[in-house]
């Protein structure tokens, strides 16, 4: 298990907030912006998710699916992906780092080359969101003998039985899906997140982020309050949807609302 | 007509069939497709759900279909005596009906008021609409654009029988699209949704469930073969997309040693163009739709936009899970047709015996035919006709040329 991870919600913890998580595509809109865009990104977040682009993203919204299609269509593959950690790792060596994607990626390319190279590339952690704890035997043990933490999902749907599940299999956070649904829609009501998240924290001692429609400070306020971190993809992602072609306005926006959500991070005293 | 309600060959606990299958699915979805699991096992040992069940098959279906002695066909082929069994004859067409009925029986049970379902031909649509339109339920049936505009009389047919039809635009705008846009919407429903599957494939208990729902095709077959032919089939044949009517006339005859078993999957421009829909001959392990089988894609996962056939019905780049497990067992034989092989057995079926096969199905024969041609008189091949081909009639005409001028 990634000791990075660890470390980030420790600090965390003691500068009395929760910790963002922003979510960006490898390769959305192209290769080298992209780049750009995570390494912006990244001077503001404390986990970074690097989205693995898929053909078939079967739990992604609209958002995020287009983003997946114009990686695709850019040319980018598993290579572009790690060089994108490892220069992000390069110029933050306290922050994050996830690989956040569908499971055929890692097992076509294999699991054991997959968690070899994203480990030396300086990736703390992986997640993946078509391997439930049932099927986790495939890759668990390899990614822990590479020091990757396994990042598993719950949702509102899990039961107690999954919870412990889960607890007993994932590493490094768990995030908590606010909704039944697909990444991009509206956020689940507070009070209900915060009454799973009481219950997830019977059966586990691990940090706990949520996320799924966080699109304004004050959701994010609400959350930080209780939660342990706070992640924010589609949103992030949409700065590239509505400036396709302006990549400098994509920068700034991107940067802007980033930087905001962080300052929303604080918890109250 | 008497089914063996038995469970053969069951998948272990968490779905696997031998190292495929299972229930790879996000979090939100592994509760609800628990509570199908267990609504499924709950109603398989439930004398009144086969009651129900098989009395529809019966009187509303038409079940069981003919087995038909193809005499015309076996002389122009020169071998083996060429039995099909007639699923073209189930009300809606195609085989499709028997696993509609199963889950929509299921659906209800579990006190869903709504169904969804995704469908590329049309054919799985049509049979979720029928059965949504008889039990009463709202039904939205996801369907590629690229589809829709191929399939226009079975989105018609569908819009007539009250369902909503939702054109999908990502992706390649094709079947395995459909599949991912029906189950993002059912993440979002899953209270009050229930997603009826069409194939053979995606999370575990799909595999298995259709499967069951389907095994009524070989059980009837291979009694009906022993009463007519006096002997069970050498070599049974069904075409393969992601595998409902293959596993229905298979895997009853697992079992029975002597009987070749046979798939055929799609070999569009031919097996190395790169344009084919053969998952199981040409694909690779992977995770697609919610299981590990065989899949199309490239060396870093990508799933293949280049799966292609004639049939809009087998233009899948997945397969069913235990298709791949019996395939790797040893005990699937697998075979290919191509489109112009597939349109050639289409005119064939249809001037020998005035039959006019699905295009789907029409693979099955191509092969069918070629492994009957290489065997001797007494011995049997049984194929599939998976369904009727009124549905590809415009696909047909567009290839073969259609003219209702007279020449000058």
């Amino acid at each position: 298990m990634s000791k990075r991870l660890t470390e980030v919600f420790a600090r965390c913890k003691a500068e009395n907030k929760s910790a963002l998580v922003g979510y960006l595509t490898a390769g959305d809109p192209t290769v080298k912006t992209s780049r750009k865009l995570m390494l912006s990104l990244a001077q503001h977040v404390d986990i970074i998710e690097i989205g693995m682009p898929f053909s078939d993203p079967a739990a992604d919204g609209p958002v995020i699916q287009a983003a997946s299609e114009r990686a695709l269509a850019a040319g980018a593959h598993f290579d572009d992906v790690l060089h994108i950690a490892k220069e992000v790792r390069g110029m933050n060596p306290n922050i994050g780092i996830v690989l956040m994607g569908y499971a055929n990626v890692p097992f076509t390319i294999g699991f054991e080359t997959f968690a070899d190279r994203a480990s030396a590339a300086g990736v703390d952690g992986v997640l993946l969101v078509d391997i439930p704890a049932e099927e986790s035997a495939l890759c668990a043990d390899i990614f822990k003998e590479h020091d990757l933490s396994q990042i598993m999902l719950l949702a509102p749907t899990s039961t107690q039985e999954r919870i412990q599940l889960a607890a007993a299999v994932g590493q490094g956070f768990i995030y908590y899906v606010s909704l039944a649904g697909i990444t991009g829609a509206e956020m689940g009501e507070v009070a209900k997140i915060k009454d799973k998240l009481s219950l997830i924290r019977q059966y586990s001692k691990l940090p706990i982020c949520v996320g799924f429609g966080v699109k304004t400070t004050k959701q994010a306020t609400d959350l930080a309050n209780f939660a342990d971190g706070v992640v924010v993809g589609s949103h992030f992602v949409s700065q590239i949807t509505s400036n396709i072609g302006m990549e400098d306005v994509m920068i700034n926006n991107l940067s802007a609302s980033a930087s905001a959500l962080a300052l929303a991070m604080q918890k109250e005293k | 007509m008497m089914y063996d309600l038995e469970i053969k060959h069951q998948p272990d606990a968490a779905g696997h069939f031998g190292r495929f299958g299972g229930r790879f699915a996000a979090e939100t979805l592994m509760q609800p497709l628990k509570e199908i699991e267990d609504a499924f096992y709950a109603a398989w040992s439930d004398p009144e759900f086969h009651k129900e069940r098989l009395d529809l098959l019966k009187n509303y279906v038409g079940r069981a279909t003919p087995l038909y002695f193809a005499k015309q066909l076996t002389q122009e082929v020169g071998g083996a005596k060429i039995y099909l069994k007639r699923e073209d004859l189930n009300h809606t067409g195609a085989h499709k009906v028997n696993n509609t009925i199963g889950q929509a029986l299921l659906a209800r049970r579990m006190g869903k008021k709504k169904v969804i379902a995704e469908t590329g031909a049309g054919q799985h649509g049509v049979a979720t609409a029928t059965v949504a339109a008889m039990f009463n339920m709202q039904c939205d049936i996801y369907m590629g654009r690229e589809d829709i505009r191929r399939q226009a009389p079975n989105v018609f047919r569908m819009k007539l029988l009250g369902a909503n039809v939702i054109p999908v635009d990502c992706g390649t705008a094709t079947l395995k699209d459909a599949v991912n846009e029906a189950l993002r919407v059912w993440v979002a429903s899953c209270e009050d949704t229930y997603y009826i599957f069409g194939t053979a494939a995606g999370p575990h208990p799909f595999p298995l469930m259709v499967r069951q729902f389907h095994t009524v095709i070989g059980q009837e077959a291979r009694e009906q073969c022993l009463a007519q032919a006096g002997q069970l089939p050498d070599v049974a044949v069904a075409c393969v997309g992601g595998g409902s009517n293959a596993m229905g006339l298979l895997h009853p005859m697992w079992d029975d040693e002597s009987v070749r078993l046979v798939a055929v999957e799609a070999g569009g421009h031919g097996l190395d163009s790169g344009e084919h829909a053969a998952s199981l001959a040409k694909g690779q392990p992977g995770i697609i739709h919610g299981s590990l089988s065989y899949v199309l894609s490239d060396d870093e996962g990508q799933i293949s936009a280049n799966a292609h056939s004639i049939s809009a019905g087998l233009d899948y780049p997945g397969v069913g899970p235990e298709l791949a497990h019996m395939m790797e067992e040893g005990r699937l034989d697998l075979d290919s047709a191509t489109d112009k092989e597939a349109l050639e057995a289409f005119q064939t079926l249809t001037k020998s015996e005035g039959i006019i096969p699905a295009l789907e199905s029409s693979h099955a024969l191509a092969a069918g035919m070629r492994i009957a041609a290489a065997m001797k008189s007494d011995q049997v091949v049984l194929i599939n006709l998976s369904g009727r081909g009124d549905k590809d009639l415009g696909t047909v005409m567009d290839l073969l040329g259609f003219d209702d001028e007279e020449q000058p």
